[in-house]
C-alpha cells in the first residue's frame, strides 16, 4: 500500500506545481460582505462584478501587486444590516494579518461597522455612501467616505442648475424627493444650506419606503411646479418616480438625481418615461474606458471572469465596481511604498495609504482608468479626497455625460461635517487627532 | 377644490391597484383558511415569468399564456407537496408553509429568469387623459383607469364564481372545516389545486399590471405590503371587500399624505411627510377595534 501511496502522493504534488498559475510572494486578502440576491441584488451583481474582475485583472496581469497576490472572499449581506455584520465578524478573523478596504455598498451596514471597524483597526471604505460626517478623519480614523458624499453631490448638483441657469437660481424653485430614510435625509442638510445661500425656494418631499406609490407626491410637485426636481431615490421608488413624472407631465430633463438613482437598472424598467433624466455620478458607463475594455479581454479570455451575465460590462454599476476596486489597489500601491515592497498591508497600514491617496489624471490615464475616477487626495482631515461628480443623461439607451467635474462648494459643506463629527466624538468620549501631526 | 378632488380620485385609483394582489390573498383565505404569506412572491413569479418568456423570443400573448401555465402549474405543485400533508393541522402549520413557499420563489423565480429589473410594455401608457386635463386640468391617469376596469371584471366574476357554482361552494366549506368538508365527499385536494391555479391567475394579473406602472423586480413582493391593511378593513374572506377596503386605503393615504404633515408641521416643526408607509396600518388598527371581521368579512361566533 504504501509503495502505491508515495509515488501517488509524489505525482500529485508535482501535478499540482505545473498547473498553478503563478507563484506568488504573500497575500493582500478583501474581506467582501456583498450582496447579489434579494431586492437590490441585480446592483450589488454588477458593483461586486466588477469590484473582482479588477482583483483578477491585476492578478493575472502585473501578477498581483509588486508580487502580493489579491485574495478576497464574499459573504452574502442581502443587504441587510444584521446579516452585514454578520459577514463581517465571519470575515474580520482572516484580515487579522492582510486586510483590504471593507466595501459593503450600503449606507445601513456602513453605519453598524463604522465603531466595530474603529476597534478592530480595518479600513471601512464608503464611496459615495455611509456616514459621511466621517471625512473628518481626526474623529473617525478607520472610516473613509471617498471620492463623493451624499452632501458635495447635492451641492454639486445645484451647481449644475445653477450653471444651466446663467449662474443664478434666485427666486427658482426646486424640489427635493428623497427617500425616507437616513439616506434619503442626507443630503437636506446641503439642500438647506444652498438655497439660503442661493436664494432658491426648497421644497423637501419624502416617500415612503419602498416608494412604489408615489401619486401623491407627484400631484403634489404639480400644485408646486417647480423649476427643477433633485431626487434622491433608492431601487423601485426611482423607476416609479420617473413614471409618475411622465404620468403628471413633468419634464425628465429637469429632473437630477443622486448617483444610487443613476444605473442602467434604475431607467430601463420605466421605458421611455426615462428619456431625458439626468443623474450624478463619478465613473461613466461603456467599454471605452481601456482598463473595461482590457478586463473583457483579459479576465473574460482567462475565463475567470466573475459575471455569469456578460452584458453588465461596461455599465455604470459595473465601471462603479472597477472604480472601488482601481482606488483599493491603489491605495495598497501607496502602502507598499511606505511599509515594504512586495509586503501585504495590515489594517493600520491599510489605513494609513487611504489617507494619503494621492491618484492624480496622470495615474488614472496610467492605469486606463480616466473616466472612472477623479483625482483623489486624501489627507488626515479630509476623508473625501475629491467631493467631484460628473452629470450623465439617459438617451433611451445609454447613459451620456453632459458635463465636466463638478466640485461641491466644500467651503459651504465640509464644515457641516466638521461640526457633526465634533458632536459625535463628544457623545462618544473620544479624543480627535490631531491632524497636523499625521503625515 | 380641483386638487383634493384630482388626489381623491388619483387615491381611489390606486387603491384597486392594492385591491388586486389583496384578491389573491382573499382566494386562498377563503379555501384554506390561512394567509398566503407568498402571495407578493406570487406575483413577482408571475410578472417575472412573462418578462422572462418574452426575452426568449416569444411575443406578449404568448407569454401571457405560458406564465398561466406556469402559476397554473405552480399552484398544482404546492398543493401536491406542500398541502396535502398538512391538511386538518392548525393554520398556523399552514402559515408557516407559505413562509417557506414565499423564500422558494423569491430564490427559484430570479434563479431561471434572472434578476435584473425589466420594463413590460402591455401597450397602455401611463399619461393623463388629454380631455380631463384640458377640461378640468386633473390628471387621470388613461393606465389606472384601465386597471380599474380589470379589477372590476375580476371582482364580479370571483364573487359569481363563489356564490354560484359547486366549487364555489365547496370552497368556502372546505375554508370552515377541512375534515368535516372532506367527510361529506368534497374533494379537497382538488378544490385546493383549483384555487391555488385561480389565485395564481390572479397574481398574473396583478404582477402585469404592476409590472407595467413599476418595472418587473424583486420590489414587487413588497405589493403585498400595500394588501395588508386592505384585507384588514375588507375582510380576509370576501371578495368585493377587498374592492372596496382598496379603495378606502388608496384615497384615504394619499389625501392623508398630502393633508395632514403641513398640519404638523405647523404644530410642531420639522417634516412630517412620507407618512403612507404607515398611515394605512394604523387606519387598519382603528378599524380593527370597532370591526373586527372588516368591513366585509364573516362574523366569527363561538358557542361557549
Amino acid at each position: 500500500m504504501k509503495k502505491v501511496f508515495k509515488p501517488a502522493v509524489a505525482a500529485a504534488a508535482v501535478s499540482l506545481a505545473l498547473i498553478a498559475p503563478q507563484t506568488f510572494a504573500a497575500d493582500q486578502f478583501f474581506p467582501i460582505p456583498s450582496y447579489r440576491v434579494g431586492a437590490y441584488g441585480a446592483n450589488g451583481q454588477a458593483f461586486y462584478g466588477g469590484f473582482i474582475d479588477y482583483l483578477n485583472y491585476v492578478n493575472l496581469k502585473e501578477k498581483g501587486v509588486n508580487g502580493v497576490n489579491l485574495t478576497w472572499e464574499e459573504c452574502e449581506t442581502e443587504y441587510n444590516n444584521a446579516k452585514g455584520v454578520e459577514c463581517y465578524e465571519r470575515l474580520k478573523g482572516k484580515a487579522k494579518e492582510s486586510a483590504g478596504p471593507i466595501h459593503t455598498m450600503s449606507t445601513g451596514i456602513s453605519y453598524a461597522l463604522i465603531d466595530k471597524s474603529a476597534q478592530d483597526k480595518l479600513p471601512l471604505a464608503m464611496m459615495g455612501y455611509g456616514r459621511t460626517d466621517a471625512v473628518d478623519g481626526s474623529v473617525f480614523p478607520y472610516a473613509f467616505p471617498l471620492v463623493t458624499t451624499y452632501q458635495m453631490q447635492a451641492s454639486a448638483i445645484v451647481k449644475f442648475i445653477k450653471d444651466k441657469n446663467g449662474g443664478n437660481l434666485a427666486g427658482k424653485k426646486i424640489v427635493y424627493l428623497y427617500h425616507d430614510s437616513a439616506y434619503g435625509k442626507e443630503a437636506i442638510i446641503a439642500m438647506e444650506a444652498e438655497a439660503s445661500l442661493n436664494k432658491f425656494t426648497l421644497v423637501q418631499i419624502p416617500v415612503a419606503h419602498p416608494g412604489n406609490e408615489q401619486n401623491a407626491q407627484w400631484l403634489k410637485i404639480r400644485q408646486e411646479k417647480p423649476d427643477y426636481v433633485v431626487f434622491w431615490g433608492w431601487g423601485v421608488m426611482n423607476q416609479t418616480a420617473l413614471k409618475a413624472a411622465q404620468k403628471v407631465g413633468f419634464p425628465r430633463d429637469k429632473m437630477i438625481g443622486s448617483w444610487w438613482t443613476g444605473s442602467e437598472e434604475d431607467v430601463i424598467p420605466a421605458g421611455d418615461a426615462a428619456k431625458g433624466y439626468m443623474a450624478a455620478t463619478w465613473n461613466v458607463a461603456g467599454k471605452q474606458v481601456p482598463v473595461i475594455a482590457d478586463i473583457e479581454k483579459v479576465v473574460y479570455g482567462a475565463g475567470k471572469g466573475n459575471l455569469q451575465d456578460k452584458g453588465k460590462i461596461g455599465t455604470v454599476l459595473y465601471n462603479r465596481g472597477v472604480s472601488a476596486a482601481v482606488l483599493s489597489v491603489e491605495a495598497i500601491r501607496k502602502g507598499q511604498e511606505k511599509y515594504g515592497k512586495g509586503k501585504p498591508l495590515n489594517g493600520e497600514q491599510m489605513r494609513w495609504a487611504l489617507e494619503n491617496l494621492n491618484i492624480t489624471e496622470a495615474r488614472l490615464k496610467q492605469v486606463g482608468a480616466t473616466d472612472l475616477l477623479p483625482e483623489i487626495k486624501t489627507s488626515c482631515d479630509n476623508h473625501e479626497g475629491s467631493g467631484k461628480v460628473k452629470i450623465q443623461q439617459w438617451d433611451g439607451a445609454k447613459w451620456v455625460p453632459v458635463s465636466g467635474w463638478i466640485e461641491g462648494n466644500k467651503a459651504l459643506i465640509h464644515p457641516l461635517f466638521q461640526a457633526s463629527a465634533k458632536q459625535y466624538a463628544k457623545e462618544k468620549g473620544i479624543t480627535p487627532r490631531d491632524c497636523s501631526k499625521e503625515k | 377644490m380641483e386638487f383634493f378632488f384630482e388626489v381623491l380620485i388619483g387615491g381611489l385609483l390606486s387603491g384597486v391597484m392594492y385591491a388586486l394582489v389583496a384578491l389573491g390573498f382573499v382566494l386562498i383565505y377563503k379555501a384554506s383558511g390561512v394567509f398566503n404569506f407568498a402571495q407578493g412572491a406570487m406575483v413577482y413569479l408571475a410578472a417575472l415569468s412573462v418578462v422572462g418568456i418574452m426575452e426568449w423570443g416569444a411575443p406578449l400573448w404568448l407569454a401571457v399564456i405560458l406564465a398561466f401555465a406556469i402559476m397554473t402549474a405552480f399552484g398544482i405543485g404546492t398543493e401536491k407537496f406542500v398541502l396535502r400533508k398538512l391538511v386538518n393541522q392548525p393554520p398556523i402549520a399552514l402559515f408557516m408553509a407559505t413562509i417557506g413557499l414565499t423564500f422558494f420563489i423569491e430564490g427559484l423565480a430570479p434563479m431561471i429568469f434572472g434578476s435584473d429589473p425589466r420594463a413590460l410594455d402591455i401597450g397602455i401608457v401611463d399619461e393623463p387623459i388629454p380631455y380631463i386635463l384640458d377640461n378640468w386640468n386633473m390628471v387621470i391617469s388613461k393606465f389606472d383607469l384601465i386597471a380599474a376596469g380589470v379589477a372590476a371584471v375580476l371582482v364580479t366574476v370571483l364573487a359569481l364564481f363563489f356564490q354560484y357554482t359547486r366549487i364555489g361552494r365547496a370552497l368556502r366549506a372546505v375554508a370552515d372545516d377541512h375534515q368535516a368538508a372532506l367527510s361529506i365527499g368534497i374533494p379537497l385536494q382538488h378544490i385546493w389545486a383549483i384555487v391555488w391555479g385561480v389565485a395564481g391567475f390572479v397574481a398574473l394579473v396583478a404582477g402585469m399590471m404592476w409590472g407595467a406602472r413599476n418595472g418587473v423586480q424583486f420590489a414587487l413582493t413588497f405589493t403585498a405590503l400595500k394588501a395588508l391593511p386592505v384585507l384588514i378593513l375588507g375582510g380576509f374572506t370576501s371578495v368585493p371587500g377587498a374592492i372596496v377596503g382598496g379603495l378606502i386605503i388608496g384615497a384615504s393615504e394619499k389625501l392623508a399624505e398630502i393633508y395632514i404633515p403641513p398640519v404638523m408641521q405647523d404644530l410642531f416643526g420639522g417634516n412630517f411627510g412620507g407618512i403612507e408607509g404607515w398611515f394605512p396600518y394604523v387606519l387598519a388598527l382603528l378599524f380593527l377595534l370597532v370591526r373586527p371581521e372588516g368591513l366585509f368579512g364573516e362574523k366569527h361566533i363561538d358557542r361557549v
